[in-house]
């Protein structure tokens, strides 16, 4: 059942869940990168963790994921950049292409790959160096050793994530004496020193307070425009606030994708309803 | 009230269909039992271990320390002078029971049939042919420190105990010097003694070793050529020419040594041991002189730090039971320092690849497993190994390669430091590389993945986040190798290490380190010193003493390597994972 179709139907309120992937109303951007997620289903060895997702993050726009634990979201997210490669057993059929490029397949080059989307994980991991060497890493890895160019780079990322004037003045320090949101916004400048296209986001704000919180977010809403920001939250107002659209997944399947404001205020499936009003999940 | 609560709680326990918790908790479930039993093994864990150190620490502080020599007066009118070396109980036989006047037999019974004997260190064994001598305690008649004997230690012979009768000087006898006119010449003696060992070991061997060259480049020239090469004819005739200067040398070197000998000989000592026998003794052969009785607290201290500072930079003497360790010292640490330096990158890139390149399987889970055992092979299975591996088989073609000339004498193709650095490289890297996959294993999986995500290699992760994180248990393992290194002895024995060893594996000539030279190594000299030498009672305090150095010395590169460690950990204090 095609976006199309569903959206002429009256919204289906029913007790039996469908799980055909659903999609409509996504808000389209102009920056970034598209990235199109097709037919994709992942395996830990036997058992399935992913099945048939189809969804286009649009340009320049910030996509939610979201629904209740275990559903899959950062398994999905994590294979966007590869990340999954790393785990045993990992097994994929679909495709994902970023801009049209397949990014499975014995010919990608994986580190190039990496390279055009950052990312952000659940709990901050700068890495035991100085504030500035965490955030010139990306450059350092290309070989960049100019000191102009990694100052330059250190500035305009930490302005970037809204930290410059809270460590302009100590970024010879170790990055561990940050606080945890100061760590978190570190990773972000981190992520886009690489001047990626993408950006991946994997709860970036389940460790921390909600005035930190409320920073990221913020910061989340600067950023967009600029990157692709793939998100994923457990926190539900915090998709309604700064996503443009939402995904709800549930055991693995996409339910229902389309526009944030709908998904939170007219979903076209119960199960999303139950879901975003805190029936369950 | 409360009767009324808990019949009420107790009604609804029954009721539920649950049987009631026990609660209860007796002794057993608390586990008190368990915490006696595991206080207890630290105690006596802890209990053995300083009681060990205490041992060697007490023996090892107190041997220097110089003690009073005892004239003994027997009954049978024999006098003896010594150090009390020790004293112990002993059930006399019934031959010398019934050999002794009835009062001193009545006493022996009533110690249930023991009497008491002391070992006295009486020295002189070029007269007497021992250094120690029991005395019964029921034999003696009078025990005196008297004034003015000398306790002497010499360079062959073992100590003197006794007195000085007179003193040669150049030529003129003085009858009964004073201990400052004594001590004065002999430390010109040692003066003489200095210049004549310089002259042997730096001018005479210098020479021998040109000679000893020149005959190499001869044989090269047969080697490379031919014997009847005219080529060969050439450089021959060349080197007889020049080992015929060259031997001249050597004669007039040969001629001032017979003179320093001859000169050296015009200075002795007359001494005279407690019963008036009396010997020539040169002065430029005594190490050290003092009247023990006479020295009060400051002297002894004076002669305790002297011992110690001979002990520590001295060379040994006296088949190693007396003098210094030095060239052990010097063995050891190279040694360690080598073995170090070979099983690091070793181990830790074994380590690097079992754990992060290797696919995890039955392999590698079987590769890990011999790795492990290979730890518990006998150490002296490494040391056959690597004589017949390292020594013969490596050595011997490095010999036939670039050392021919030298051949049948070998060069690398017998025991030496580096063979035994290898050898022991071999049998510490099981160690370095359980420790280094550990470390490795316990790198963030958080750390990792944001390396990789920036777009890092594999092998960028590895360098600029896995192994710096990791560098703390790596070094752990370091330093337990180092430490099962430095104290390894039975493959050693094979390998390289030898009793005497004057050329030290480091010195000033070049190339500065000289791989290729056995050495000696405290370990060893401990065995040596304690089993294997003339006279096992000599050697005992030097066993202790020995033991304290070689504690201290794994206990300061132990020291050193936790200090590394503890400065890279704070690298990471603040980490949150």
């Amino acid at each position: 059942m095609s976006a199309a179709e569903l959206l002429d139907e009256a919204p289906r309120k029913v007790d039996e869940y469908g799980y055909e992937p659903t999609a409509y109303h996504i808000k389209a951007g102009d920056h970034g990168a598209n990235l199109n997620i097709e037919d994709f289903s992942l395996y830990y060895g036997q058992s399935r963790a992913l099945w048939n997702i189809n969804l286009d993050a649009q340009k320049g726009m910030v996509t939610a994921l979201i629904g209740p634990s275990g559903c899959g979201k950062s398994t999905l997210l994590r294979s966007l950049n590869r990340m999954n490669d790393l785990v045993d057993g990992v097994r994929t059929t679909g495709q994902v292409s970023l801009d049209g490029m397949p990014i499975f397949g014995k010919a990608v080059d994986v580190i190039a790959l990496r390279k055009r989307m950052g990312m952000v994980f659940q709990k901050p991991n700068p890495f035991p160096m100085s504030i500035a060497e965490n955030v010139t890493y990306p450059l350092k890895v290309d070989g960049v050793n100019d000191r102009k160019v990694l100052a330059e780079a250190v500035e305009s990322a930490l302005k970037g994530a809204a930290l410059w004037d809270e460590v302009k003045d100590r970024l010879d320090q170790s990055a561990l004496g940050l606080s945890g949101g100061q760590q978190q916004r570190l990773c972000i400048a981190r992520a886009i020193a690489g001047n990626p296209e993408v950006l991946l986001m994997d709860e970036p704000c389940s460790a921390l307070d909600p005035i930190a919180t409320m920073k990221i977010e913020d910061l989340i809403d600067e950023l967009k425009g600029t990157y692709t920001i793939l998100i994923v939250t457990h926190n539900m107002q915090q998709a309604a606030r700064c996503s443009d659209n939402t995904a709800f997944m549930y055991l693995g399947r996409l339910i229902e994708y389309g526009e944030t404001d709908t998904i939170f205020t007219n979903p076209q499936l119960k199960r999303t309803e139950d879901y975003v009003t805190g029936r369950f999940g | 009230m409360t009767d009324f609560a808990v019949k009420d709680v107790s009604m609804k326990a029954a009721e539920r269909t649950k049987p009631a918790r026990n609660y209860s908790t007796d002794l057993a479930a608390r586990g008190e039992p368990m915490v006696f039993a595991m206080g207890g093994s630290l105690a006596i864990g802890l209990i053995m271990i300083v009681g060990i150190l205490g041992l060697i620490a007490w023996f090892g502080f107190t041997t220097f320390w110089p003690q009073p020599v005892s004239v003994v007066h027997t009954k049978d009118g024999k006098v003896i002078a010594g150090e009390v070396f020790r004293s112990e109980s002993f059930k006399p036989t019934e031959a010398q029971l019934s050999a002794l006047p009835d009062d001193e037999r009545q006493r022996i019974a009533e110690q249930a049939g023991f009497a008491e004997r002391t070992l006295y260190r009486v020295g002189n064994y070029d007269l007497y042919g021992e250094d120690f001598q029991w005395l019964n305690a029921y034999d003696v008649a009078s025990v005196e420190q008297p004034h003015g004997l000398v306790y002497m230690e010499r360079q062959e012979w073992g100590p003197f105990v006794g007195r000085v009768a007179a003193m040669t000087v150049d030529g003129t006898a003085t009858d009964a010097p004073g201990i400052d006119a004594v001590q004065v010449a002999v430390s010109a003696g040692q003066d003489r003694r200095a210049a004549i060992i310089r002259l042997k070991q730096e001018d005479i061997a210098e020479n021998s070793r040109a000679i000893e060259a020149l005959r190499l480049d001869a044989r090269s020239a047969v080697l490379a050529y031919g014997a009847n090469d005219p080529r060969t004819a050439a450089i021959q005739a060349d080197v007889a020419a020049q080992t015929k200067a060259l031997e001249e040398k050597a004669a007039a070197l040969n001629t001032r040594l017979a003179e320093l000998q001859a000169e050296d000989a015009k200075y002795a000592l007359t001494l005279a041991d407690i019963s008036g026998q009396t010997k020539q003794q040169p002065l430029s052969s005594i190490v050290r002189i003092y009247q023990p009785n006479d020295i009060g607290f400051f002297g002894a201290a004076g002669v305790y730090l002297d011992r110690w500072a001979e002990f520590i930079f001295g060379q040994p003497r006296e088949a190693n039971t007396e003098g210094g360790v030095w060239p052990a010292i010097v063995g050891t640490l190279a040694m360690t320092v080598l073995l170090s330096l070979l099983v690091a990158p070793f181990g830790v890139m074994t380590a690097l690849y079992l754990r992060e390149y290797a696919r995890q399987g039955r392999l590698v889970s079987f590769v890990r497993i011999c790795v492990n055992n290979l730890a518990g092979v006998p150490s002296i299975v490494y040391g056959v190994f690597g004589l017949g591996f390292f020594c013969y088989i490596l050595g011997g073609s490095i010999d036939q390669l670039f050392f021919a000339e030298k051949l049948p004498t070998p060069t690398f193709g017998t025991g030496g430091v580096l063979w035994a650095a290898l050898t022991l490289a071999l049998l510490t890297v099981p160690v370095v590389i359980v420790a280094t996959e550990e470390a490795l294993a316990a790198v963030p999986r958080s750390m990792r993945e944001g390396s990789l995500a920036c777009g890092a290699s594999k092998w960028q992760t590895i360098r600029w986040i896995v192994l710096p994180r990791a560098l703390p248990g790596i070094m752990t393992g370091l330093i337990l190798a180092m430490a099962r290194g430095a104290g390894e002895v039975a493959p050693l024995m094979l390998v390289g290490v030898v009793k005497l060893a004057p050329e030290l594996p480091l010195d000033l000539s070049w190339p500065f380190v000289h791989l290729d030279r056995s050495f000696m190594h405290l370990g060893f000299h401990i065995f040596d010193v304690g089993f294997q030498s003339r006279n096992a009672e000599a050697g005992r305090p030097m066993v202790f003493v020995t033991t304290l150095l070689l504690i201290a010395i794994i206990l300061v590169m132990n020291a050193a390597a936790i200090t590394i460690r503890s400065r890279l950990k704070r690298r990471f204090a603040g980490s949150q994972f």
